[in-house]
């Protein structure tokens, strides 16, 4: 089975909150040493919720998909609740099966959230 | 011409997977048969130590490794069997001169040359080595079509340069340098410099002669050319060898051993302290009988014809969407790396493993170089005695699945 799915090729071509937010709140990058990938991720929040959220960088089909997917699961999300996220959670957004060298390119968009909710 | 059929019988796994299309070579090749029975005969027939047993399978143990090291000898024209040290690979080759070489003589304001080209295992020791001891890193640079700035080399190096470590062919590029001439220029400008030749990916397609390029080390790994994972040579010259301090202290490698002083044996024991890696050692012995059976040259020249097909068909298919890195094919080795349209390397491997074809993606532990070339990650095709044309029009198969996926 390909992991080029209908949902991650979509999202890949067409990704969700695609951008940077002027004067952020929090903001964070996490970068794959492997392939040089950046993800660069700002947030607006209002009280302890996020209100905005956009990412940016270069990346494979993989990494832009989850970014683009964990950024419409994100806003809305306490922050609390962000912190608690995992390499399940994004498995189950993807809805693929990775080896372990592309959990790595899935995981990018959540260390670089993870890094700006800290 | 190389019958690649008959070949690829030779490599078992090509049994295990018939559909396997194998362009990473540069990274690490395939295992014939004879290579992986010698490797398991030692473990099941003689699996003793060396050098010290008096029984009749040490003895073998004995005899099986110390004749690699004199097949190893033969394989690179070696003055004699005493300069070839085993290590774990190239990498553990270079940071062995670095510590038992480059630490004792590299001193303050001296220089160290190097190129753009190198993989980091011929990078970062010298790099580490020159902010150590507060000296200067110098490197050589390339044009755009991957050549190296070798019709300079007074720019770069000068009497102050006590040594040159130089890659023979790019990992990335596939050019292969001019190393015999880069030499007899490097000593016209500085006679006592110290030349290191990186010549891992050469090994594995190209006759080496040390005593003709008239360098001072040479280094290569067992993996790159048919032979075990975790063994490697060093060659060193033999006046070099016996100023230089051993890199590892412990067992094997000691003559006298009192509570105040050690004697040391000479080299090549030396600097193979502990239990090697026997095994390895053994196969890597089998993979030069192989090489040799074949022919360096015939190996070589079934490459070249390969990679002028794949250049020209890659070019004609995709012409514009297509960016291959580094020379012509009459200047490099059989490696095309390269960028494709947009699409990310990532899923451009993952697509073309979908297709059963291996190729290698990032930066291929060349980062100064892709800086250099201003290249994010890059995907690289490599092609050994065992890929033929079908593997190129495989390739153009599987990278027009991958156009068809992310278009």
């Amino acid at each position: 089975m390909s992991i080029y799915s209908e949902i991650i090729l979509h999202h890949y071509k067409h990704p969700s909150n695609y951008g940077s937010l002027e004067h952020p709140d929090l903001k964070a990058t996490a970068v794959n040493t492997v392939c040089g990938d950046k993800v660069a991720i700002t947030i607006k929040k209002k009280h302890d919720k996020i209100v905005d959220i956009k990412f940016e960088g270069s990346g494979c089909a993989i990494s832009i998909a989850s970014a683009s997917l964990l950024s419409e699961k994100a806003k809305g999300m306490k922050i609390v609740d962000l912190q608690k996220l995992d390499r399940a959670d994004i498995v189950k957004l993807l809805g693929i099966e990775l080896s372990a060298s592309r959990l790595k390119c899935a995981l990018l968009p959540l260390e670089a959230l993870k890094k700006a909710v800290l | 011409m190389l019958d690649v059929k008959k070949i690829k019988a030779d490599f078992p796994i090509f049994k295990t997977h018939p559909e396997l299309i194998y362009l990473d070579s540069t990274s690490t090749s395939l295992k014939p048969q004879s290579v992986i029975h010698k490797t398991m005969s030692y473990y099941r027939d003689y699996s003793a130590n060396i050098h010290r047993g008096i029984y009749k399978i040490s003895d073998h143990a004995t005899e099986e490794f110390e004749g690699t090291r004199n097949l190893v000898a033969e394989f690179i024209n070696a003055p004699s069997p005493a300069e070839i040290i085993f290590t774990r690979g190239t990498t553990e080759s270079m940071n062995l001169i670095v510590y038992a070489l480059g630490r004792q003589i590299i001193e303050q304001g001296d220089e160290i040359v190097t190129t753009i080209m190198e993989h980091h295992s011929n990078f970062v020791p010298w790099q580490q080595l020159a902010i150590e001891k507060k000296a200067t890193l110098k490197i050589i640079d390339i044009d755009e079509s991957g050549i190296l700035d070798s019709n300079n080399l007074d720019k770069y190096i000068s009497k102050k340069t006590k040594i040159l470590a130089i890659t023979y062919i790019s990992n990335v590029l596939g050019t292969i340098n001019p190393i015999k001439e880069i030499i007899i220029n490097a000593r016209k400008i500085n006679p006592n410099i110290i030349v290191i030749v990186d010549a891992a990916q050469a090994s594995p397609h190209h006759k080496l002669d040390v005593q003709d390029l008239d360098c001072d080390f040479l280094a290569f790994s067992g993996h790159k050319m048919l032979g075990p994972t975790g063994i490697g040579i060093l060659w060193g010259r033999q006046k070099l060898l016996d100023q230089m301090k051993p890199f590892n202290y412990g067992g094997d490698m000691v003559e006298e051993v009192y509570i105040d002083k050690t004697i040391f044996h000479p080299s090549p024991s030396k600097f193979e302290a502990g239990t090697p890696h026997i095994a390895g050692v053994i196969g890597m012995g089998a993979a030069i009988e192989y090489l040799n059976r074949i022919g360096l040259d015939n190996i070589a020249s079934h490459e070249n014809r390969l990679i002028k097909i794949a250049l020209n068909r890659l070019n004609e298919e995709f012409g514009e969407e297509i960016n291959i890195l580094g020379p012509d094919f009459d200047q490099k080795v059989a490696i095309a790396t390269f960028t494709f349209n947009d699409c990310h390397p990532h899923d451009l491997a993952q697509l073309l493993d979908e297709e059963g074809i291996a190729v290698r993606i990032g930066f291929h532990c060349a980062m100064p170089l892709h800086t250099r070339l201003k290249a994010h990650a890059t995907t690289r095709a490599s092609f050994y005695l065992y890929n033929d044309e079908a593997d190129v029009e495989n390739l153009i198969e599987g990278l027009k699945h991958a156009r068809r996926v992310l278009a």
